[in-house]
């Protein structure tokens, strides 16, 4: 769990994000430590995907660094690795959950090619091992193994998402970015992903960023948790503290602005 | 450090929350708390509704924050500072020390009851076939119907919540246990079945802090009462 690892994985210092005049996010810093859920809350337009591109190496930053323990223990500055190097990070070490599935999706490829084409990535060559690869990972997200030929684009929205989630998962991440993955989906169908994205961690032990403006989802997941506003993070701490006993005005303001069901 | 060093020792806590959507307007929760808790006690907070019981309790835990003052929690060779201490610190300790078992289950979607309650043993390490036996074993003593385990409790009553709750914050052995009302949904014939219980946890050398609005079940499980009361006229 938490506990053995005490060394982070992911370190952000200082990170700012500028689009022309406009402010994106404004000196950021945190750490993520493996096995660890952290979820970066606020309204639409505090910069919570912006700092999720910049951690992600999607977007420059405009000061600031991101450093990563790879695999061999070292820590790297990510923006002083070549972009090869960096394209087979996010291939394989890493995962990215998109909102809308059709942008984390070959939507054109069948779902076993999804699935698939990261296993290819990281040196697989064996048809018949990546199949049977493709349709255990299937199984664990609950897609009937028939549909392993058709593509995305016949698949419900939850079931787009769920293979979205087989894709990254299959090569074994150790950090998961994870933009708002339940947005736009109905409830039931949420919170069936939900469950799975909440199994899937523990069982694997993932280190999670997770962006979303929804505190219940939030509090399901996540270990720790920071808020943003205007660019800046202006609070963090334990998740369920933060959401019970909120220090900040905007806090406050988020939180009592939920309706308990 | 030796055994009779108090598990639990508060001092000089302090707590008032700030409504900044009501003007800035300010609630005292208790001012200058300080009270001690040893292995093998159990200790009920006293006072009526509104005293500040459940805030104490939450502090403790590190749900609520402190303005001042500090929460001293032994955690084997080490000593944590709750009040103080950095999340992920504040996390392992409750990992592995520190239990909470709240007034309400908070459920989780599409997880079964045997599940709910077999989790913090499976985080703990223990293989998943184990703790579920033992998460039924809990389950049984405490009256659950067979048929409701693989059911998500959100259907349950709440007498029914509540022992799948308590079973879940006492499955799993955590040196200092904090109970927030444990009995308060509950028939007596479960009620004496968290009796016995609490009672076992204190054999085992835990250290229990709660409140027990039910008068019986506190005459039989509390060692002694702090009067909260105290801590709130002071603020």
């Amino acid at each position: 769990m938490i506990t053995q690892h005490d060394q982070p994985l992911l370190i952000a210092e200082g990170l700012s994000k500028n689009y022309g005049a406009r402010i994106g996010c404004r000196d950021v810093s945190l750490a993520v430590h493996p096995g660890e859920v952290l979820a970066v809350v606020g309204e639409s337009g505090s910069g919570k995907s912006t700092l999720l591109g910049v951690l992600s190496t999607e977007l420059a930053p405009s000061a600031g660094r991101v450093s990563y323990r790879m695999r061999d223990g070292r820590m790297a500055d990510l923006a002083s690795l070549g972009a090869a190097e960096r394209r087979l990070l996010m291939r394989t070490d890493w995962g990215f959950v998109r909102q809308n599935p059709a942008e984390g999706l070959r939507m054109a490829v069948s779902a076993g090619g999804n699935v698939g084409e990261r296993l290819m990535a990281v040196g697989w060559r064996h048809y018949g091992n990546i199949r049977a690869e493709a349709l255990d990972w299937l199984a664990k997200v609950e897609i009937a193994g028939d549909r392993i030929d058709d593509d995305p684009r016949a698949f419900s929205g939850g079931m787009r998402q769920r293979l979205q989630i087989a894709r990254n998962l299959v090569t074994r991440p150790r950090l998961v970015f994870m933009d708002e993955p339940t947005g736009g989906l109905d409830v039931s169908v949420q919170a069936r992903l939900l469950d799975l994205i909440r199994g899937l961690v523990a069982e694997l032990g993932l280190a999670v960023v997770i962006v979303t403006h929804d505190l219940a989802v939030a509090r399901l997941l996540s270990h720790r948790m920071v808020v943003m506003r205007h660019g800046r993070v202006i609070e963090t701490g334990i998740t369920d503290q933060v959401l019970d006993d909120p220090r900040e005005p905007y806090t406050q303001l988020l939180v009592s602005s939920v309706l308990a069901a | 450090m030796t055994q009779t060093d108090p598990i639990l020792t508060v001092a000089g806590l302090s707590k008032t929350f700030i409504l900044h959507l009501r003007e800035g307007a300010r609630l005292p929760v208790v001012a200058g708390a300080g009270f001690e808790l040893h292995a093998g006690e159990c200790v009920a907070l006293g006072g009526p509704s509104g005293a500040g019981k459940s805030s104490l309790l939450k502090m403790v835990y590190g749900n609520y924050r402190v303005d001042a003052g500090t929460i001293q929690v032994r955690d084997g060779d080490e000593t944590v500072d709750v009040a103080t201490a950095d999340p992920r610190r504040l996390i392992r300790l409750r990992g592995q020390t520190m239990g909470y078992v709240s007034q309400f289950l908070r459920v989780i979607p599409r997880v079964g009851a045997l599940d709910v309650v077999a989790e913090p043993l499976i985080g703990d390490g223990v293989a998943r076939e184990e703790a579920t036996a033992r998460a039924g074993a809990l389950l049984a003593r405490l009256n659950l119907p067979e048929r409701l385990w693989q059911l998500p409790p959100a259907t349950f009553s709440g007498g029914e919540q509540q022992r799948v709750n308590i079973a879940r914050g006492l499955i799993a052995h955590r040196p200092l246990l904090l109970m927030d009302e444990p009995t308060a949904s509950l028939d007596a014939a479960n009620r004496a079945v968290v009796v016995e219980l609490i009672e076992e946890k204190k054999r085992a050398g835990v250290g229990i802090l709660g409140i027990f609005h039910d008068a019986e079940v506190r005459e039989a499980v509390c060692d002694r009462v702090i009067d909260v009361t105290e801590f709130a006229r002071a603020a």
